[in-house]
């Protein structure tokens, strides 16, 4: 197993109050697999991974371990994190522009990576980073190495945040809602890219979006969250083909799809997502629940199996 | 239900609104030491008709013009060119004094639902505004009456009239937006990407919605969305456009069961499904490259530089929009031509 999530519990101090945003949180990732985690805003999909990375708000603070290859790497010191981050672990981000430094050129900006971590020399990395830039598809790499991020395209941006986040060659690739600011050509080459480099490399990749589709193409196993916890996990066929918690079953009715017919109405599923803020006693997903009955309102379930190689978190022992 | 889009052979009516050959161009100044203005063209020579009842859908990437279009048709940008004729008048380049009459027929919804509503108001204040321009004589009891009706009708509390938008959430805050844009009862709504900045499980409800309201008021749409799946669900026609040209238009089935235009193919098959077993088995037409800069599109077919199919007619002759079929057209040498 490369990384193993146990029990993690992640919560920030606000001015009202604290809230969790990640509650007993267990998942599992094995070397070259592809785990996909959907949830909409406020799920705690992101915040998972940024713990994990410590990389959260100075107000937050987590419980639980993270191992990864073995070793505990939740609460590191900065000094000894850095040493994983973008070597063993990397993260890519939804805005490619708020996550590359505007005033670098990306020259600067990718040599860097391999002359902190590897000690490459300058020469050195500027030849692998232009072998990156060409890995991803960036057209006229040469040139394009020596522009700043403003002068490249949306596209280009994330192909170049990607080459950046590959140039150490980690086992682990988290890729955080990483075409969701492109548009839906760019996205079919950047997905594309992901998963064959995942292949390449043998790299492990966690995709975390709210976009079905996009985990449909892409992942192995899929973790359905909602209010802070995982909600379901199975692989992607079972999961897609028959959803057993009532929350994924009503994301899948949900989305309009290409390949049913379009006069079939859809399945909205009523209500609001939670207030962290103000989570129900019960299951946090019982106001919307369409079969929630007395005890979802007392009790919050816990996850147990419901079928080979697949948890859930509901009451209800099958979705009639 | 079998909107005017469906191919049932009776007349047509009186389209609502015609379109001709629009454009909207915006001066870009260049250069250094000598300055010249260059246009940008937004939207370069749009045509179409919408009738009563109909939603047509306006789909393409960033910067095809979408939104432009959908400005340019409610007189919010000033076209350069072309015609735009609501119920008979011609309405561009009016100025807003005359617009204004006609401004309570056409509304929009916008894309970030809670910076489309002023902070300081109260909803039931933003809701009543286009009363407050439009029919002043109205009482205060009549306008707040008026305001409790379309609260319910979009599926909010009457009782939360004296909220501000910051205590609601996104879904919410788009229900307020189309409660505005509904409350005098217009005959057409331009929505503008209304669901793209909402979770999947609302963004169905406002779809829901909006699809009901148009069939209890018989309301016409145009729905400029970037989803393809979403503008498939609720449209009768779509118009795909490229770098401010239409490239396709054509009823749904025919545009999503055979579309002509290469753009149209990449991007309907650039859509992931979600179902894995079709969506890692799928034979994908994926594109190269980016939109080019629309300060300098390609000469002759806008989309040559990106299609899989350009020849040396594609550089030097635009393509005529075509007609291949009852509903459907398509501007493309090769229409013809399997990828």
């Amino acid at each position: 197993m490369l990384l193993d999530i146990q029990h993690l519990t992640t919560s920030f101090d606000t001015p009202e109050g604290e809230v969790c945003a990640v509650n007993d949180v267990s998942l599992q990732i094995d070397p070259g697999q592809c785990l996909g985690v959907v949830g909409e805003s406020g799920s705690g999909k992101t915040q998972v991974f940024m713990s994990m990375m410590g990389l959260l708000a100075k107000n937050g603070k987590s419980e639980g371990a993270v191992y990864f290859e073995g070793r505990q790497i939740l609460g590191l010191e900065t000094s000894e994190l850095n040493q994983l981050r973008g070597v063993e672990l990397s993260m890519i981000f939804q805005d490619p522009m708020t996550s590359l430094n505007p005033y670098l050129r990306i020259s600067r900006q990718m040599t860097e990576v391999l002359m902190e971590h590897r000690g490459t020399s300058h020469k050195q990395a500027i030849a692998t980073s232009i072998e990156m830039l060409n890995l991803v598809g960036i057209p006229e790499a040469e040139k394009r190495f020596r522009m700043y991020p403003h002068e490249f395209s949306g596209g280009m941006r994330q192909r170049a945040m990607i080459a950046m986040a590959l140039l150490c060659e980690p086992k682990l690739l988290i890729a955080d809602e990483p075409t969701t600011a492109l548009d839906v050509t760019v996205q079919a080459q950047i997905l594309e890219l992901i998963a064959g480099l995942g292949k390449k490399m043998n790299m492990a990749t966690v995709l975390i979006t709210h976009d079905l589709g996009v985990i449909a193409g892409l992942s192995d196993r899929v973790a359905v969250m909602y209010g802070g916890r995982v909600v379901e996990e199975a692989s992607v066929i079972e999961l897609f083909k028959s959803p057993q918690h009532p929350y994924s079953k009503g994301l899948l009715e949900s989305m309009p799809r290409l390949d049913t017919s379009s006069e079939v109405a859809l399945h909205a599923i009523a209500g609001q997502p939670p207030d962290l803020q103000a989570l129900p006693a019960g299951c946090s997903f019982e106001p919307r629940c369409i079969y929630a009955f007395e005890r979802c309102r007392r009790e919050i379930p816990d996850l147990r199996a419901s079928g080979e190689n697949r948890v859930k978190a509901c009451h209800l022992e099958k979705i009639p | 239900m079998s909107g005017p889009g469906s191919n049932s052979g009776a007349p047509r009516p009186e389209p609502i609104l015609s379109v001709r050959g629009l454009k909207v161009y915006f001066p870009i100044i260049t250069g250094g030491l000598i300055r010249t203005t260059v246009p940008l063209k937004a939207v370069d020579e749009v045509s179409f008709d919408l009738y009563p009842g109909e939603t047509l859908g306006v789909v393409g990437e960033s910067g095809c013009g979408k939104s432009t279009l959908g400005r340019g048709i409610l007189q919010l940008l000033e076209p350069s060119g072309g015609s735009v004729v609501w119920l008979g008048n011609h309405i561009e380049g009016l100025p807003a004094a005359e617009m204004k009459h006609y401004r309570k027929e056409m509304q929009i919804i916008f894309q970030d639902p809670l910076a489309s509503l002023n902070p300081r108001m109260t909803i039931g204040d933003i809701i009543a505004e286009p009363l407050t321009v439009h029919f002043p004589e109205l009482s205060v009891e009549e306008r707040k009456q008026k305001v409790r009706e379309i609260m319910e009708q979009v599926g909010l509390l009457p009782l939360m009239i004296n909220r501000y938008p910051h205590e609601f959430s996104g879904g919410q805050c788009q229900r307020i937006g189309v409660a505005r844009a509904m409350i005098l009862k217009p005959k057409l709504i331009v929505c503008d990407e209304p669901v793209s900045a909402l979770d999947v499980s609302i963004q169905a409800q406002i779809v829901n919605l909006i699809k009901g309201l148009q069939d209890t008021f018989g309301l016409s749409l145009i729905f400029i969305s970037h989803d393809l799946s979403i503008v498939r669900h609720i449209s009768h026609r779509i118009m795909v456009l490229y770098l401010g040209n239409t490239v396709e238009v054509a009823d749904r089935e025919s545009l999503y069961k055979n579309p002509k235009h290469p753009y149209t193919k990449a991007l309907i098959s650039a859509v992931p499904l979600p179902d894995p077993e079709l969506e890692k088995s799928k034979k994908r037409l994926v594109l190269y490259g980016d939109l080019p800069s629309p300060l300098s599109p390609p000469s002759g077919c806008v989309f040559r530089t990106r299609c899989p199919l350009a020849q040396d007619i594609c550089a030097a002759e635009k393509p005529e929009m075509t007609q291949v079929g009852d509903t459907h057209q398509v501007a493309c040498h090769f229409w013809d031509h399997d990828i």
